[in-house]
């Protein structure tokens, strides 16, 4: 397959970046934040959104949605990134129907795929437990209680955690902390006793929460997939999370790099435009041939994703490594050249350092995902 | 099936069938490379049969048009075709400046005679070509060169020295920027000309380097008489012709390296400096600079095969190449940076059997090369950022 987009996904780019940059640019962020709104997104864009087919992008035709694919979600992910858009996309639309699609019983997939694609129902994934995203070190304890389990345990950085209808949580129900065998993915309704949520405000302010389970009763009818069988489904779903997370952090390397670049050919200093100076033009330089190859890898890890699911984690590591480098440099650069103009809360460019750090987290930094591909590659 | 898929299917079969075993191992020596010419000898049987298979195929060149000697393919044909060598590491069986540098310009160039008397002879690889670009002080700023062509008659007569002219020695003709106009502006006067090598007035140096080998010579002509016929291009707009084939002699370095073949890097380091238990390499920080240029190497691969689809799709800069040869230049250097720690104190002998006459070091030392030639890093930045950047100023 050609590592270019194909005339439909680029007219999806499109019809997204209309929509986004509308109705979404930076300030849409800026104000979520300055007023500390209590859903930390926009209800009615999300309506928007479903509108135009985007929250059932990945949901199968037959229960209501458009059947695309992992390219065409990170065509839609890579506009977010640009504007910073805070969304349920990624929770929703991506990590939630992956999970339920590709684990779920076809009862499951009934009862929410459709509510997804229509924009009714919004779900949240929650993995991480301690400080950093280590999936097999799962330690929220699931224990066998009458006709289901009781849960015990907390998890963190739970992507809109505090307004989802649905949460999928991934326990353990055998083996230990460490292993893949024993990982259990079940479907926990929030308000369900025992549940207690602490939305958590974050440097990037996006949406996040802390999740503590205190014998929280799951009946066996919500475990997704297999008992003791879920590192699978689940290293599946985060590899989608992965690829969609680094296609993010591309669009936002690209819109951080481009207002750079205006930016060098605005300013002038010592009588020049400070982008004739050769240690800058050399830096810009560097930093476009990263982004552009990034920008071929995360297409990459997409495309097998798509066509070859299950050889798809080198892809993945390659991709979501990648772009969290590249989007570091991007925004370290970003406020370097912008001076003290990007040391301001005024400008915009400090929005998107956050939100890198934040994309650099999510699903595993790129210190994970080398150690990740060294294991792949048995060295 | 779909014709490409009749293709691949045909072309995979055609090459189990015919490319020799000996053919799909990685190179070694410079001896596992054929480079054609009139003084070319084969090293070895199999290295011969798998020449002469793919020449009659036409796939030295498989993308050239038939009439020229090439295999005719449409570029999804020839990425078929790449990708099922690469899949059986099938040799390149024809390394020649002609088909990564000359081809390409004379194809865009070229008149009718000279591509009739010139292509078919890179194709069948019988005439080795060398590039008489840089000289003494027109490195970085090529456009400066001096090297002058005097009109006499139907000649020119060429005097100067041109230096880095890569296996002059072993070359059979030159293509070559020369100055025809002095009083023009240094762009504006440039020449592009072919000619022998075996020309009267034309004699090599090689130059050692710190590899040990001289693969690259300083060439003079002293009143070297060329027929005007030999001018590739209009006279006097030589540099675009030049500029045109740099984009390819850059794509052609960035591709340089042994990308994605063999087995992977930490496990050749493994050999040297051992596992841990669990299997993981016993040096933390080598195992994690290892994996950090696996996934660059990974993502340039990536690249390199967006750029082909994005040329293809007529959305490519014509400048890219020289992002691409910035970036496969310094990837490389870093992999023989790594080999060379990986292989620790056996990595530093120079003559021994046991490390095939110091192959590691030799191409740790080539490789620095590898972000002068054709176009510095610095000069690639520089290109990047006033013809795709469009940063103001020189």
């Amino acid at each position: 397959m050609a590592l270019v987009l194909t005339e439909e996904q680029s007219m999806l780019r499109d019809s997204a970046r209309g929509l986004i940059s509308d109705k979404a640019p930076v300030s849409h962020l800026r104000s979520l934040r300055d007023s500390k709104d209590a859903t930390g997104f926009s209800r009615d864009l999300w309506k928007a959104f479903a509108e135009m087919g985007f929250s059932g992008l990945l949901v199968p035709e037959n229960f209501g949605g458009s059947g695309l694919g992992y390219v065409e979600a990170g065509v839609v992910m890579e506009e977010i990134g640009r504007s910073l858009m805070p969304s349920p996309f990624l929770s929703t639309a991506v990590l939630a129907v992956s999970a339920l699609a590709r684990g779920g019983s076809d009862a499951q997939k009934s009862a929410h795929l459709p509510k997804i694609a229509d924009g009714s129902l919004l779900a949240a994934l929650a993995v991480d437990e301690g400080a950093k995203h280590r999936p097999l070190q799962t330690k929220l304890q699931a224990v066998r209680s009458g006709n289901g389990f009781k849960l015990s345990g907390a998890k963190a950085l739970v992507v809109d955690g505090h307004v989802a209808d649905l949460l999928i949580v991934a326990g353990r129900t055998g083996g230990a902390a460490g292993e893949r065998n024993g990982l259990t993915l079940f479907l926990v309704d929030p308000k369900a006793k025992g549940v207690a949520i602490e939305r958590t405000v974050m440097v990037d302010a996006h949406n996040a929460a802390r999740i503590e389970f205190a014998n929280v009763e799951v009946d066996a009818d919500h475990v997704l997939g297999e008992v003791d069988q879920g590192g699978a489904l689940l290293e599946g779903v985060l590899n989608i999370g992965r690829g969609a997370v680094a296609s993010e952090m591309v669009g936002l390397s690209e819109e951080v790099f481009g207002r750079t670049v205006t930016y060098l050919k605005e300013r002038k200093q010592f009588g020049k435009l400070i982008g004739e100076f050769q240690a800058l033009q050399h830096r810009a330089a560097q930093l476009y041939i990263d982004i552009e190859i990034t920008r071929a890898a995360v297409l990459k890890a997409l495309q097998t994703l798509d066509g070859d699911f299950e050889h798809a984690s080198a892809a993945v590591a390659v991709a979501k490594a990648r772009a969290g480098t590249t989007a570091t440099l991007a925004v370290q650069e970003g406020v370097q050249m912008h001076g003290g103009m990007g040391m301001t809360d005024q400008f915009d460019i400090g929005f998107f350092m956050k939100r890198a750090r934040v994309c650099q987290e999510l699903f595993g930094d790129s210190n994970y995902h080398a150690d990740q591909l060294a294991r792949m590659k048995s060295y | 099936m779909s014709d490409l898929e009749t293709f691949r299917h045909e072309t995979r079969a055609w090459l189990e069938a015919n490319c020799p075993p000996e053919m799909r191992r990685p190179m070694i020596s410079e001896n596992d490379t054929y480079w054609g010419g009139r003084n070319a000898k084969f090293s070895s049987e199999p290295q011969r049969i798998w020449f002469e298979r793919m020449r009659d195929k036409g796939w030295t060149v498989p993308d050239w048009p038939k009439e020229y000697g090439g295999g005719g393919l449409d570029r999804a044909e020839h990425k078929v075709l790449r990708e099922e060598m690469a899949a059986m590491s099938a040799r390149s069986p024809l390394s020649s400046f002609g088909i990564w540098m000359l081809g390409p310009a004379l194809l865009k160039y070229g008149n009718e005679a000279q591509k009739q008397e010139h292509l078919p002879k890179i194709a069948a690889g019988l005439i080795r070509w060398c590039q008489g670009y840089s000289e003494p002080n027109a490195g970085s700023d090529l456009a400066s060169l001096q090297t002058r062509a005097e009109s006499d008659g139907d000649d020119y007569v060429i005097n100067g020295q041109k230096i880095w002219t890569s296996y002059a020695n072993y070359a059979d003709w030159i293509f070559c920027l020369v100055r025809t106009d002095p009083a023009a502006k240094k762009h504006d006067g440039i020449s592009f000309i072919l000619f022998d090598m075996a020309s009267k007035g034309v004699s090599t140096k090689p130059i050692l380097l710190i590899s040990g080998y001289s693969p690259f010579c300083e060439t003079f002509f002293d009143n070297v008489r060329v027929p005007k016929s030999h001018v590739v291009g209009t006279v006097n707009r030589g540099w675009d012709v030049a500029k045109y084939l740099l984009q390819h002699e850059r794509a052609m370095i960035s591709g340089m390296g042994e990308r994605g073949v063999g087995r992977p890097l930490g496990q050749v380091a493994a050999d040297s400096v051992g596992a841990d238990e669990q299997g993981r390499l016993e040096d933390a920080m080598l195992r994690s600079q290892i994996s950090t240029f696996e996934i660059d190497e990974a993502a340039l691969g990536a690249a390199a095969e967006r750029a082909v689809d994005l040329a293809k799709a007529g959305q490519s800069h014509p400048a890219f190449s020289s992002a691409m040869k910035y970036y496969g230049t310094e990837l490389n250097k870093r992999r023989h940076e790594i080999l060379m720690s990986a292989g620790g104190i056996d990595a530093l002998e120079w003559e021994s059997e046991r490390s095939r006459g110091g192959a590691r070091p030799r191409a740790w030392l080539r490789t620095k090369a590898n972000s002068i030639e054709g176009g510095t890093s610095e000069v690639m930045l520089g290109i990047v950022a006033k013809r795709i950047l469009d940063l103001p100023g020189a």
